[in-house]
């Protein structure tokens, strides 16, 4: 059942990032990125990281997919449905991946990872994180709530009308 | 064959693959952006599974909220710049966009 569902996971996390990265339509690669979103979050939950498969629904699909559909509508001159983008380089590129993802796969396949047997505890990791995040790494939490203004602030200044 | 390390690695590997493809074969800056999105995507999926196979507790969870507040604070950066160029160059193909003062 796991591997099941493993299976259709990654089916539906690689198969929509393909069409993410081949489509012409701007519009309809946006889409399917919502669909490698999900298939991910899925991924995330099959590892037993229940949290951040949340984490990941919020911010990629509530947050970056609808801020990138505003830029996709801000950026063209809408005059039709389609709005394409072009591409360059396709085939050397295709060639240079490919050759990189055989080589980076292979690599990773044939290393000698020390791994211990997958047990997840179906429980919540919530209470766990968030004891993580106010001791281990609570300077790295707090420099992140800076960024997170920083960037609040940026954005405005950077989007804003000039006068 | 049962669900080991090895499968999430090749998940990822692909998605990172594609994140390059997507990257430098596009010309719409938005394009590009999902391209980097897949590559942050890919470093997450192998966080967590090396946290989970390594027995390293929530460390590697952790880890992988960061890099998403990263993802989503590079993301409203990168697409106020998008915005900016389009006002200057009525055009976001990263090729055309040859000038810094126009």
């Amino acid at each position: 059942m796991y591997d099941v569902f493993f299976y259709i996971f990654a089916a539906i996390t690689i198969l929509s990032a393909f069409f993410v990265v081949t489509t012409k339509n701007v519009i309809y690669a946006v889409y399917s990125l919502l669909l490698t979103f999900f298939g991910i979050a899925g991924i995330y939950v099959l590892l037993g990281a229940d949290f951040i498969a949340i984490v990941q629904i919020i911010v990629y699909v509530g947050g970056i997919l609808i801020l990138m559909i505003f830029g996709v509508m801000l950026t063209n001159k809408i005059t039709s449905v389609e709005i394409k983008t072009q591409t360059l380089f396709v085939i050397p590129t295709a060639i240079g991946v490919g050759i990189f993802a055989g080589v980076l796969i292979a690599r990773m396949i044939t290393a000698n990872w020390r791994t211990m047997p997958l047990n997840i505890d179906y429980s919540t990791t919530v209470y766990s994180i968030g004891a993580s995040l106010l001791s281990d790494y609570s300077v790295l939490f707090i420099l992140l709530g800076i960024l997170l203004l920083i960037t609040l602030i940026g954005a405005a200044s950077i989007a804003r009308k000039e006068d | 064959m049962s669900i080991g390390l090895n499968h999430f690695l090749i998940v990822s590997g692909i998605l990172f693959s594609l994140g390059i493809f997507a990257i430098v074969t596009r010309k719409n800056a938005i394009m590009v952006l999902m391209g980097i999105e897949f590559i942050l995507n890919a470093s997450n999926i192998n966080f967590i599974a090396f946290s989970k196979f390594g027995n390293f507790g929530v460390q590697g969870e952790v880890i992988a909220l960061f890099v998403i507040v990263l993802a989503a604070c590079e993301a409203a950066i990168a697409l106020a710049i998008v915005l900016n160029i389009y006002k200057q160059f009525t055009t976001v193909n990263v090729d055309e966009i040859n000038n810094l003062k126009n």
